[in-house]
C-alpha cells in the first residue's frame, strides 16, 4: 500500500498533466476551425481543377499521343508513394492510420514483386518507415518552418514528383493522407495521382465542345503538373486539419482519463487517511482501557 | 435582356472573388488580351502575366496575376490562379518586391525561352504598375 505521501505526489503529478493535456486540447480546437475553414475553402480550386482536366482529357483527340502524366508510361514496375504525415505528435491515431494504410499498400506490391520508392512528407511518418522501408525512403521532405499548409509548399513537393517522373524513376504515383470527414473520423485515403484515375470521379461531363486557345495538347502538358500541386496542396489541407481533429479529440480523452484518475486517486489517498485516523483512535481507546 | 454574367476567381487558399454582374472581363490570355462578353463560346485559356480588368454596374477592377488558367462556360467565368492581387490594394512596397523577384528570376542563366518570355513580359507589366 502506498503510503499517503506517495498518493498525494501522484494526485498532484496526474493533476499537472490533465492541466497540459486540457490547454493541448485548447490549442488544438482553435488551431483546427482555421485549419477546417481553409480545407474547405481550398476544395473550388481543386474541384475546378478537376473539371477542367476531365473535360480535356474527354475532347482530347489523339489518344495515343496524349501526355504522359494523364495516360501513365505504360508499365506499372515502379510505384513511388507520397507518404503525408504531422511533424508533431500526441494526436491520436492520426499518423498510425495513415501509416498503417501505407504498409499494407507496400506489402501488395512488394509481394507482387514490384518496385517501390518512398517520399515522406512530415517528420512522423519518417520515423515510423524509417525502420521497416528505410532502403526504400528516396527523400524526406519536411515543413516543420510553415505554420499553415501553404500551396508554396505543396508546390514543392510536385516539382519533385514530377522531376522524377520526367527522369521517369517511376510510373506510378500515389499519395497517403488522412480525410477530414470530421472531429472524430478522419478517414486514410490512397489516391493515385499519376498517371490520373478518372475513373472514380463522376461523371458529370458535357458532350459540348470547347474552344481551346492553344491547342488542348499544351493545355493539358502545361495544366497537369499544376493539377498534381493542387492534389497534393488539397492532401496537405485536409491532413492539416485531421491532426488538429485528432488532435483535439485524442487530447479531450487524455483528460478524461486523467480526471477519473484522478478522483480514484483520491478516494484512495482519502481512505488511507481514515484507515490511519481510526487506527490511531483504536491505539488510543485500548492503551486507555488497558490502565 | 440582361447583359450579366458570373465570374469567379479562385486561389488554392480559398475563393478570390466571386462577382454575379459582370458584363466583361478582359484577361491576359495565352495568345494575346482577350475580351470576355456574355454568351462567349465554352474556352479553356491559360494566363500570362499581366491585369485582368473586371466590368460590371457595381464598379470596375482592376487584379494583377502572374499565372493561371480561365475556363468559360454556360456564362460562368472560371479563373483559376495561385497568384492574384487587386491593385487597388498594392501599394507601392509590394509592387517593388514582385518587381524585385522577377528581375532575379530573369538574371538566372538556365531560363529556357519561353520561360525567360514570361519573366520578361511579367517586369513589363510591373514597371507600369509602378
Amino acid at each position: 500500500m502506498a503510503s499517503l505521501d506517495d498518493l498525494k505526489k501522484r494526485i498532484a503529478s496526474v493533476k499537472s498533466t490533465q492541466k497540459i493535456t486540457k490547454a493541448m486540447k485548447m490549442v488544438a480546437a482553435a488551431k483546427l476551425r482555421k485549419a477546417q475553414e481553409s480545407a474547405e475553402k481550398g476544395r473550388p480550386y481543386s474541384e475546378k481543377m478537376n473539371n477542367i482536366i476531365l473535360n480535356l482529357s474527354c475532347g482530347i483527340s489523339d489518344k495515343e499521343n496524349a501526355p504522359k502524366l494523364l495516360s501513365g508510361t505504360g508499365n506499372d514496375k515502379v510505384h513511388l508513394c507520397v507518404v503525408m504525415t504531422s511533424d508533431r505528435g500526441l494526436c491520436g491515431g492520426f499518423n498510425s492510420n495513415i501509416i498503417k494504410k501505407a504498409k499494407s499498400y507496400f506489402s501488395k506490391i512488394l509481394s507482387e514483386g514490384k518496385e517501390l520508392k518512398i517520399i515522406t512528407v512530415g517528420s512522423k511518418g519518417n520515423d515510423q518507415l524509417k525502420r521497416m522501408y528505410g532502403d526504400k525512403i528516396i527523400e524526406n521532405i519536411s515543413f516543420k518552418e510553415s505554420k499553415n499548409a501553404n500551396y508554396f509548399d505543396a508546390d514543392k513537393v510536385g516539382k519533385i514528383v514530377i522531376d522524377k517522373f520526367v527522369s521517369s524513376e517511376f510510373d506510378i504515383c500515389t499519395i497517403f493522407y488522412n480525410q477530414f470527414k470530421n472531429v472524430i473520423t478522419q478517414i486514410p485515403q490512397a489516391q493515385q495521382i499519376i498517371p490520373l484515375n478518372s475513373e472514380n470521379s463522376e461523371d458529370n461531363t458535357s458532350e459540348e465542345s470547347y474552344e481551346f486557345e492553344p491547342d488542348e495538347d499544351e493545355i493539358l502538358s502545361n495544366l497537369l503538373p499544376k493539377n498534381i500541386s493542387t492534389q497534393i496542396f488539397k492532401a496537405m489541407l485536409e491532413n492539416s486539419a485531421s491532426e488538429q481533429g485528432s488532435r483535439m479529440s485524442a487530447m479531450d480523452n487524455a483528460t478524461r482519463n486523467a480526471g477519473e484518475m484522478v478522483d480514484k486517486l483520491t478516494i484512495q489517498y482519502n481512505r488511507s487517511r481514515q484507515a490511519a485516523i481510526t487506527k490511531e483512535l483504536i491505539e488510543i481507546i485500548s492503551g486507555a482501557e488497558s490502565l | 435582356m440582361k447583359e450579366e454574367f458570373k465570374v469567379e476567381i479562385v486561389n488554392p487558399e480559398k475563393s478570390f472573388l466571386v462577382k454575379e454582374d459582370v458584363s466583361e472581363v478582359v484577361v491576359p490570355a495565352y495568345e494575346g488580351e482577350m475580351g470576355i462578353l456574355k454568351d462567349h463560346i465554352s474556352i479553356i485559356s491559360f494566363l500570362k502575366p499581366g491585369i485582368i480588368k473586371i466590368l460590371s454596374k457595381s464598379g470596375d477592377n482592376n487584379y494583377y496575376v502572374e499565372d493561371g488558367i480561365v475556363e468559360f462556360k454556360d456564362n460562368n467565368l472560371s479563373i483559376l490562379t495561385s497568384s492574384i492581387f487587386n491593385i487597388a490594394e498594392m501599394d507601392k512596397s509590394k509592387k517593388q518586391n514582385l518587381l524585385k523577384q522577377a528581375e532575379i528570376e530573369s538574371s538566372k542563366q538556365e531560363l529556357n525561352d519561353q520561360t525567360k518570355y514570361l519573366i520578361d513580359q511579367k517586369i513589363e507589366i510591373l514597371k507600369t504598375l509602378n
